[in-house]
């Protein structure tokens, strides 16, 4: 075979467009091309929809890397980062870059993105402004988080949002400006955009709509901005997101055609046929782009036109928005309203939960769907639209969801099973669900990182992820759903199917759930019958009542045995403060009861040591008098809430972290859970209290707390999964008595939380907590709600005279 | 060989179903326990492994599961149950009018708890 002589492709722009082109040409013409890049920013090429997310405090610049120094090594790509090209000679087929080099092409790939709008404001020029587009304009915001206090946002649209949130997150004061009258008056309708901006206002960002902004002022530095109508902003950063325009400077100069972009045929060919476009510069048939989804196809069929073949042909989809603020769910597609009287609007409001979703129909096919607060149905709408399909026959149920409007999909939520092969998953990549199950069943795919790497299903926004784990459950999980932990001998049901049973079928005592779910024996067994007793009591907190014989030693009499038979006894000492007067009573209940041996235990507090049974109460009784209370070291229930000294003393602590442990000890004191549950709270990340190997931690940083879960200390050692960072102690309390109220109503007796988390996956949990803002807030109050009936001292019961019979022998004979 | 005789320790409404309660006799402290059938059943309160005290486990059926180590040990006969291995001495009791009486060594000193 004789070698066919490599061509030389030069491609200008190393982000996200040319790179996926050269990715799909490598797919499918490896050896046509040596490939030389040039890339303005002088890092590789990175994702730059997750900017929002690192800029929140979400992931880290590492995280959102596309392809690594390796990845250009291993495909013999030159790349020339940091040094963008300055001319392009299409007559000599030369580009020449900023350093002086002069390297020739037979093809050339322009893909240079675009640049932030900038109307002529004064002011714009003054140190403190910057844009929303790359590593850099993160980089700065992230450093004026840290230093300043005050941000104004201009612009009201996606990018404006996300970045007036992410600053939000890292601790500014946010004010946003925006021109028009509602907020992202592009993809939303006048109520959707009410609706975001009511919660965005609750999540403490300021508004000024219909505000036009006139200077931006300041002496060296800017100092404020001035709005048209002669209102005024202290600002110490000013971010401009008012929209792009498409980066065409090169190509204008070149003279290939340009009109708003540079202007490309169906095959992604510009003025001159060796030279290609892609992404955000160019302009198609009139269009030009602002989301990856088109950019995508764009790549497939710009690198086929690369690769030689002429029968690929790009047409731009129909296109979804979604705004990647956590915790805040919009959706929309296609049209936002009915444009006359042939388009009808189907409308679903629920003001009391903050949900709103309208379709706009013509001639019974969906042309257009705004969502706010639930969008769980929006990839099916949308996937409705750009199949043109016939909606006649649900239009009356389809508003409520596919769950209503398709017989055949049961359940809540994205029902997996019942989702047609050709249903687009993600709509950044344009992965269907059958590229999916193909690529995990073909290729072994057992995690969801894997099946990222081989479809590119969730790699890009990462909305989807939560559909692609389900997938994933789905093809792989039918092994895994077979060996469901049993509960125990006495019945055949799982852990699982018995605590839905109590909810379902509202089996409200021991006997009901015997009886009704076929146990084989009259009284359950020592294994069965704790685990229903708290399933019991976690479903129906008001009326349920505690069957202490149902109860381990250690629970029904509120102390630890030990090896003996007599007992330990450990008060609680909130966040591990104590005080001398604590002290002493401690003292002197240990010498006025004899008490063997004191000891300081492993939770930052003092156990006592050796107690006969019948002395419990008398015990009980002093610690009382002294304002002290049971610590629960012996429940499944809360145990301590290790503390750091943090920001009160320690020349490090960033927040006052003994203040919050205790907050989260009075929170959460007296619940009852699946298996013991510890927190620690940390005033910096040297981590002196070891929050990441408890069930959770709290890691105060500058800008807030990092919350993290599922760590264990104990037999085996696991490390915690990152669940978020928030800004105020209020919100730490909220998160985490979501996640202990989820964990209560859905881990399996005596499964702790980390290896509950490893079975559900933190992904998982993270969707239900931080995610859904609603879901959360309910979670939280169910929290609050059981924990009316738990906060009780038990000890303080017992020595008026509870279970008086535990303490005391029926008779003495001689 | 003492003599052995029933002696009346209190009231079946004193001993939670189950559960149990116990006694102080001279020759150590006896569980006795009441099943869901009001049945009782008495126990030296040793369990055959390591001394655990069998009167604070959890009853069900005719078994009580120490709470050191989980053994279960059969509440007529005092066997632990397989695979684990050890016994604990039975005392006989019996229910009249409400009241619970075991047969042990004669003499009463306090009643009722
Ligand atoms: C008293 C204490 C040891 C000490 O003297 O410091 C202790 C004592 C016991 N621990 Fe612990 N643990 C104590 C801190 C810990 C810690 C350290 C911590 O909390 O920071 C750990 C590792 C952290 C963790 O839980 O992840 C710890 C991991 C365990 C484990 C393993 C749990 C696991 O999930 O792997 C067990 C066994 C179990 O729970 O099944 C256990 C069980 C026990 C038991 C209940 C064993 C038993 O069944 O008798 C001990 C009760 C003694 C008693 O009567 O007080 N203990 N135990 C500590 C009491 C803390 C407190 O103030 O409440
Ligand atoms: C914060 C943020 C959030 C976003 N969120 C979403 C989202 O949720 N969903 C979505 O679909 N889209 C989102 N987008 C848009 C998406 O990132 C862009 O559509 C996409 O990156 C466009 O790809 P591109 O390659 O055309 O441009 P870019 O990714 O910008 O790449 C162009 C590259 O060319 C370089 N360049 C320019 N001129 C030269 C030159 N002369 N020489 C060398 N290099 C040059 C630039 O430095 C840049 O690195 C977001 C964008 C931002 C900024
Ligand atoms: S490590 Fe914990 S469980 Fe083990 S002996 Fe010490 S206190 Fe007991
Ligand atoms: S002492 Fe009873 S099981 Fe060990």
């Amino acid at each position: 075979m004789n070698a066919v002589p490599r061509q030389k492709l030069v491609v200008i722009g190393n982000g996200m467009a040319g790179m996926r082109t050269v990715e799909e040409l490598l797919a499918i013409a490896p050896a046509r091309y040596d490939i030389t890049v040039f890339g303005a920013e002088p890092h590789p090429n990175y994702n730059r929809i997750m900017l929002s997310s690192v800029l929140a405090g979400e992931k880290e610049i590492d995280d959102i890397v596309i392809n690594p120094l390796a990845w250009y090594d291993d495909n013999n790509i030159t790349l020339h980062a940091g040094n963008p090209v300055l001319s392009i000679d299409p007559a000599a087929r030369t580009v020449t870059a900023a350093s002086g080099l002069v390297t020739p092409y037979d093809r050339l790939l322009l893909a240079t993105g675009s640049k932030p709008l900038a109307p002529p404001i004064p002011g714009l020029d003054l140190p403190g402004t910057c844009a929303f587009r790359d590593i850099a304009d993160v980089d700065k915001m992230i450093a004026a988080a840290g230093a300043k206090t005050r941000a104004v946002v201009i612009g009201g649209g996606l990018l404006g949002l996300e970045a007036a949130w992410g600053l939000r997150r890292r601790g500014m004061q946010v004010a946003v400006v925006h021109l028009m009258s509602t907020l992202m008056e592009r993809q939303l309708d006048v109520e959707a955009g009410g609706l975001l901006q009511k919660d965005l206002t609750e999540r403490g960002l300021h508004f000024f709509t219909g505000g036009q902004t006139e200077e931006i002022e300041g002496a060296g530095h800017v100092e404020q901005v001035r709005l048209a109508d002669g209102r005024v902003i202290p600002a110490d950063l000013v971010v401009l997101a008012i929209g792009i325009r498409p980066n065409i400077d090169l190509a204008r100069k070149a003279g290939l055609e340009v009109n708003r972009g540079i202007v490309v045929g169906d095959d992604m060919r510009a003025s001159d046929p060796a030279i290609y476009g892609v992404g955000e510069c160019v302009e198609h048939r009139g269009q030009v782009f602002g989301l990856v989804a088109p950019i995508w196809e764009q790549a497939k069929v710009c690198a086929a036109s690369l690769a030689g073949r002429d029968d690929s042909v790009y047409v731009t989809p129909a296109l979804s928005t979604r705004l990647k603020i956590t915790g805040i769910d919009v959706f929309s597609a296609g049209q936002l309203a009915a444009q006359d009287e042939a388009d009808q609007e189907l409308v679903y409001r629920d003001s009391a939960r903050g949900i709103y979703k309208k379709l706009v129909l013509r001639d019974d096919k969906v042309v257009g769907a705004v969502m706010y607060g639930d969008v769980a149905d929006g990839a099916w709408y949308f996937q409705l639209m750009r199949e043109k399909a016939d909606v006649a026959t649900i239009r009356d149920r389809m508003i409520f969801g596919r769950a209503y409007a398709d017989v055949s999909a049961r359940g809540k939520g994205v029902d997996v099973a019942a989702m047609a092969d050709d249903t687009q998953v993600c709509g950044c990549n344009g992965v269907s669900k059958g590229t999916i199950v193909k690529a995990i069943t073909e290729k072994g795919l057992t995690s969801l990182d894997e099946v990222k790497a081989h479809t590119k299903a969730g790699s890009s926004c990462g909305q989807c992820s939560p559909v692609v784990q389900a997938i994933l459950a789905h093809v792989t999980g039918e092994a895994v759903e077979a060996k469901a932990a049993g509960l125990c001998g006495c019945a055949d049901l799982s852990h699982d199917e018995v605590r839905h049973a109590i909810v379902a079928q509202g089996l409200k005592s021991m006997e009901a759930v015997r009886q009704s779910l076929g146990w084989r024996s009259k009284d359950g067994c020592a294994k069965c019958r704790p685990a229903l007793n708290y399933y019991l009591l976690c479903a129906w907190p008001a009326e349920y009542v505690d069957h202490g014989q149902s109860r381990f030693i250690n629970e029904r009499v509120h102390a630890n045995i030990q090896k003996d038979g007599t007992y330990s006894v450990v008060p609680r000492m909130w966040g591990g403060v104590t005080t001398p007067a604590e002290l002493r009573a401690i003292a002197d209940v240990a010498d006025k009861h004899k008490i063997p041996t004191v000891k300081v235990t492993g939770g930052q507090r003092i156990d006592l040591l050796g107690v006969r049974k019948e002395q419990l109460p008398a015990v009980w009784a002093d610690l009382n008098k002294a304002g002290m209370v049971s610590g629960h070291a012996y429940a499944k229930g809360l145990r301590t809430v290790k503390t750091c000294v943090g920001s009160e003393w320690c020349r490090f602590g960033t927040q006052d972290s003994t203040g919050l442990g205790i907050r989260l000890e009075k929170l959460m004191w007296g619940s009852w859970t699946p298996h013991k549950v510890k927190l620690a709270v940390s005033g910096c990340p040297r981590n002196c209290a070891e929050a990441t190997i408890k069930d959770i931690g709290i890691i105060c940083v500058e800008a807030g707390y990092d919350i993290v879960v599922g760590g264990n200390g104990g037999i085996e050692l696991r490390g915690t999964d990152p669940l978020c960072r928030v800004a105020t102690e209020d919100e730490v309390l909220e998160y985490a008595g979501a996640f202990l109220q989820i964990y209560r109503e859905e881990a399996r007796y005596l499964e702790r939380t980390a290896p509950w988390v490893e079975r559900i996956g933190v992904d998982a949990i993270r969707k239900r907590i931080v995610d859904d803002e609603a879901g959360r807030r309910a979670a939280f109050a169910r929290f609050i709600h059981s924990q009316k009936y738990a906060q009780i001292d038990p000890w303080a019961e017992r020595v008026q005279g509870i279970d008086a019979h535990e303490f005391k022998s029926l008779a003495e004979v001689e | 060989m003492t003599m052995q005789d029933w002696i009346r320790i209190g009231l079946l409404a004193d001993i939670p179903r189950l559960g149990a309660r116990t006694v102080e006799t001279s020759q150590g402290q006896v569980a006795v326990f009441r099943t869901s059938d009001d049945e009782v059943f008495a126990l030296f309160n040793r369990c055959p492994h390591k001394g655990g005290p069998l009167s604070e486990g959890i009853v069900s059926g005719k078994v009580v599961v120490c709470p050191l180590h989980n053994w279960t040990i059969d509440l007529a006969t005092g066997e632990a149950t397989a695979p684990d291995e050890g016994c604990t001495r039975p005392v006989a009791a019996r229910i009249a009018d409400g009241q619970v009486w075991l047969e042990l060594k004669a003499g009463l000193k306090v009643a009722h708890g």
